[in-house]
């Protein structure tokens, strides 16, 4: 039954009613001032449109006709845009893509740390100061907690390093600034390291969902998981589960074009439980190895939204194959909101692991220790850049001594 | 969750009490604590020592030790000293004399620049204006189809280059703005919304990207589109775009979570522009004029009733609500007005986004997860009632609660429980309206049929201010029978009151 407190709490959101209602009198209007009046109907400016715009597209189509819609990998389907539309597009295509990666793939596949670079800087600074004093005082461990704080990596976990950190100290008698920066590192990779293995069903199908808020690069890291997997030879097929935020199928859908995977969508605003399902289904059929499982980037504060990934999950795994990651992608801008993320979604789809995204950024990604040592979650896979090679496992070694690096 | 800064100062202050004066040592334990709840709110460090050194220096000029309660005291002045930093100048857009007036939406990537650049548009429709939406951002895929679904949904005409290109991905963005604003001046659109790629503010290619599309179109207004989830970096951002574009206000996003928003802080203390939209959630309506000292409340974990009365405003039936509101107070509340009234908080969102704006909630109140199924199962008990027990919930005897339980397909003590309870909330309630609540009320009913007129912005501020003033934490406890506080002041509900969040 509800909890006791529930009606306690509805009096209490009454009362705040009855306060607004006292008000109301007084305030006739205001909400005018402060809300734009109701726009006119959508239709009569439809017509002043001969701009450029073509109100319908395909994703409207679809959800006229309602059902799902399975793309053969080699689509020459118009509005997911080979370039020239040339009849023989399969060879073109493959050009195409062989021209956008050349940049990278003439390197090798980019190491960790050396694609890490712009993450020095951060700790750097503090530490080539810390470096410089003959002895750990006062001011190196402020320095040490700033450091800390900058990288996002939160009061609470900063607080408890450093308090063992301290411990340390005394226990083993560090006296210099080296030792300690040392220990403190040791202390880090030891929290943040974790199994980065992506597992694999017994039986084909293999799952994986991939789940977060809004903006974080879900549908991305999704095209970049497909273009690795597809490179090993394994044949994929996207779910286009994100079925609320417009053009996200097409969005998927240029990426399962690039690494020739299949995509499976259904109609806009449709059912994301079924558009999986369904995927999941295809790809039994036709014998594929992955299903990579993309969902709507969602607020993890509302219920009904998490209700719903709760049963995304419940019903890809109703198939044929298994559900074997569920991934949470977090913008490595993210500040101490990514704890909160990573326990609500792992309450309602049980996470096993977090790809952190756009780390090639100034962000530091620090949220990503709490998240490991509070939630025990693992991180396993970082977003290097905007092509698809550079999406690598994470290494936490290399990443701490990324952030301790000093700039040469 | 995190603690709010009330939670937090409730420890000390209870200390601190019987203290005759603050010391040094005192203030300083109250500032680590400003300083703790500020960078859990993602507050920039540089900004946070920066606000305490202002903190501080009113805090000590007050002289605490004489205040009734230093608690309320200190929190003022913080909540003095966000407000006056988020807030400050705020922006008004001029529209250009010679049109189109021309916007720049930059970011990073997935901060919602294409979202907001609708919900952008809508906004200046509803202002009366004929907005034409731009896609520049020719970088993510279908980023201009989501453009152009979103923008059908608020029926404005989108300007991008043909979608073979777009797919191609042979467009160029500066070709693409350049266009668009000729193609405004030839639909006498009047807005034009560049929306753009997003990009990392370190890559200097794209950097000079955006830099060229906007000495091409020459906007009138920059925004920066920053999430409200932002951590530490926002300083970093916002500094590298204003640097390069020139910002002129920030549009504040995803604030519908449970982030604090501190990142709002940093950027305004670090390019002194304003924050001149805020978007509170998925819908395209969901945007609105920035107010800070909502969110100055937000970041301190403090509650935002302004925003409260607002939404009550447009989910009420005036009339209405205020006869609820009084029989509320008076104990003569029945299930009907409950289950209407419930209907108008509903519009107001989900309860427990409802509950976060409301200040001075004990947190165990506050951590209870109101799902929106909890309640229609309230409602199927209720609505097994037949209409006298609704008015008169008394006359439930055994029998007729099996009937309703029966009738629910809720068991038997799920009913006895509710009806306990609602009977212990009208106590309640009933409590605290009390004498001055009511008495307000009717004074103030008055005044306003005189007033009426039209409102300024300058008197919705007014009233924002007298909404403060309603009852607080401190106000409503005393109220409350056994004293010791909002919590344990409750008479025990049937499984143990609280604490026992079952």
């Amino acid at each position: 039954m509800s909890s006791p407190l529930i009606l306690i709490a509805i009096g209490i959101v009454l009362i705040a009613v009855a306060a607004a209602a006292v008000l109301l009198t007084h305030s006739d209007g205001k909400g005018e001032a402060l809300d734009p009046p109701e726009s006119r109907r959508v239709g009569t400016a439809l017509k002043d449109r001969p701009v450029t715009s073509y109100p319908s597209d395909s994703a409207s189509d679809d959800s006229s006709a309602g059902g799902l819609l399975v793309e053969d990998a080699p689509t020459d389907s118009p509005d997911l845009g080979v370039p020239d539309g040339d009849a023989d597009g399969d060879l073109l295509e493959r050009d195409r893509i062989d021209e956008e990666f050349e940049r990278i793939i003439e390197e090798e596949r980019p190491t960790f740390s050396g694609r890490l670079g712009r993450l020095r800087g951060v700790f750097s600074g503090y530490v080539g100061s810390i470096l410089s004093r003959s002895s750990i005082d006062e001011e190196t461990w402020e320095e040490l907690e700033e450091a800390m704080l900058r990288a996002d990596v939160g009061v609470n976990v900063t607080t408890e390093l450093l308090e063992s950190l301290r411990a340390d100290v005394k226990k083993r008698g560090l006296t210099t600034p080296q030792e300690l920066l040392d220990a403190l590192k040791v202390e880090m990779k030891s929290r943040l390291a974790g199994p980065t293995e992506l597992r694999f069903a017994a039986e084909k199908p293999t799952i994986w969902l991939f789940v977060g808020v809004n903006g974080v690069g879900k549908t991305t890291t999704i095209g970049k998981v497909g273009r690795r997997l597809t490179d090993d030879g394994l044949t994929v097929t996207m779910a286009a589960g994100d079925t609320f935020r417009a053009a996200a199928a097409e969005q998927l859908g240029t990426w399962a074009e690039r690494c020739g995977a299949d995509l499976v969508r259904g109609a806009e605003g449709g059912d994301p439980s079924s558009v999986i399902f369904d995927a999941v289904a295809s790809a039994a059929a036709s014998g594929k190895d992955v299903v990579l499982a993309d969902t709507a980037g969602r607020l993890h504060t509302k219920g009904n939204l998490m209700e719903e990934l709760a049963k995304v999950r419940r019903v890809a795994d109703k198939g044929a194959g298994e559900v074997t990651e569920v991934l949470l992608v977090i913008d490595a801008v993210t500040g101490q909101n990514g704890l909160e993320q990573a326990r609500k979604f792992a309450e309602s789809t049980a996470v096993t692991g977090v790809v952190l995204t756009k780390l090639d950024g100034s962000a530091k990604g620090g949220v990503v220790l709490p998240i490991r040592s509070e939630l025990d979650i693992p991180i396993k896979l970082v977003g290097l850049g905007e092509s698809a090679l550079q999406l690598v496992d994470f290494d936490a070694d290399a990443f701490v001594e990324a952030l301790f690096e000093s700039v040469d | 969750m995190f603690d709010s800064l009330s939670d937090r100062f409730d420890g000390i202050f209870t200390r601190l009490r019987g203290k005759g004066s603050l010391t040094a040592a005192d203030v300083d334990e109250v500032l680590r604590e400003i300083r703790l709840a500020l960078l859990e709110a993602d507050v920039n460090l540089t900004v946070v020592k920066s606000m305490l050194g202002r903190i501080r220096e009113q805090a000590v000029g007050e002289d605490l030790s004489k205040a009734l309660n230093p608690a309320l005291q200190v929190k003022k002045i913080v909540l003095e000293q966000l407000t006056e930093t988020l807030g400050g100048e705020t922006l008004r857009i001029a529209y250009a004399s010679k049109p189109p007036t021309v916007i720049l939406m930059a970011g990073l990537q997935g901060s919602g620049k294409t979202t907001n650049s609708a919900k952008l548009a809508r906004w200046f429709r509803a202002q009366g204006r004929n907005p034409l939406l731009v896609g520049a951002d020719l970088q993510r895929p279908a980023a201009v189809a989501q453009l152009r679904t979103l923008a059908d949904q608020v029926g404005v005409p989108v300007y991008s280059a043909p979608d073979d290109v777009v797919a191609g991905g042979q467009g160029d963005p500066v070709d693409v703005a350049r266009g668009a604003v000729e193609e405004a001046r030839r639909l006498g659109r009047d807005v034009v919304i560049v929306d753009t790629a997003g990009r990392l503010a370190i890559d200097a290619e794209l950097m000079e990207q955006v830099r060229q599309i906007s000495a091409e179109v020459s906007p009138d207004y920059t925004f920066l589109v920053i999430d409200a989830m932002t951590g530490q970096d926002a300083v970093t951002v916002a500094e590298s775009f204003h640097s390069t574009l020139g910002l002129d206000a920030v549009i504040l996003t995803k604030l519908d979570g449970d982030a604090r928003g501190g990142a709002a802080l940093s950027v305004k203390e670090v390019v002194g522009r304003p924050i001149a939209f805020a978007s509170t959630g998925e819908k395209l309506d969901d945007f609105d004029l920035f107010h800070p000292d909502r969110l100055a409340g937000r970041i301190l974990g403090e509650g935002d009733l302004a925003t409260l009365i607002e939404k009550a405003e447009q989910a009420f039936e005036q009339e209405e609500a205020e006869e609820a509101a009084a029989r509320l107070l008076e104990g003569t509340f029945t299930f009907d007005d409950f289950l209407d009234q419930m209907q108008a908080i509903k519009k107001m969102g989900p309860i427990s986004g409802v509950m976060a704006m409301l200040p001075g909630i004990p947190k165990e109140v506050r951590d209870v997860e109101i799902e929106d199924s909890h309640i229609a199962r309230i409602e199927g008990i209720i609505h097994s009632m037949t209409p006298a027990e609704r008015i008169k919930p008394d006359i439930i005897d055994n029998s007729r609660r099996d009937r309703i339980a029966r009738g629910s397909g809720q068991s038997a003590s799920d009913v006895s429980q509710l009806v306990s309870q609602f009977k212990q909330m009208r106590q309640m309630m009933q409590q605290m309206g009390g004498n001055r609540f009511a008495k307000k009320k009717a004074k103030k009913a008055k005044k306003g049929k005189k007033g009426g007129g039209r409102v300024t912005p300058k008197g919705a501020a007014k009233i924002d201010k007298k909404a403060f003033a309603l009852p607080t934490r401190e106000e409503m406890e005393a109220r409350l029978p056994q004293g010791g506080g909002f919590g344990g002041g409750l008479p025990g509900g049937p499984s143990g009151g609280f604490g026992s969040n079952g």
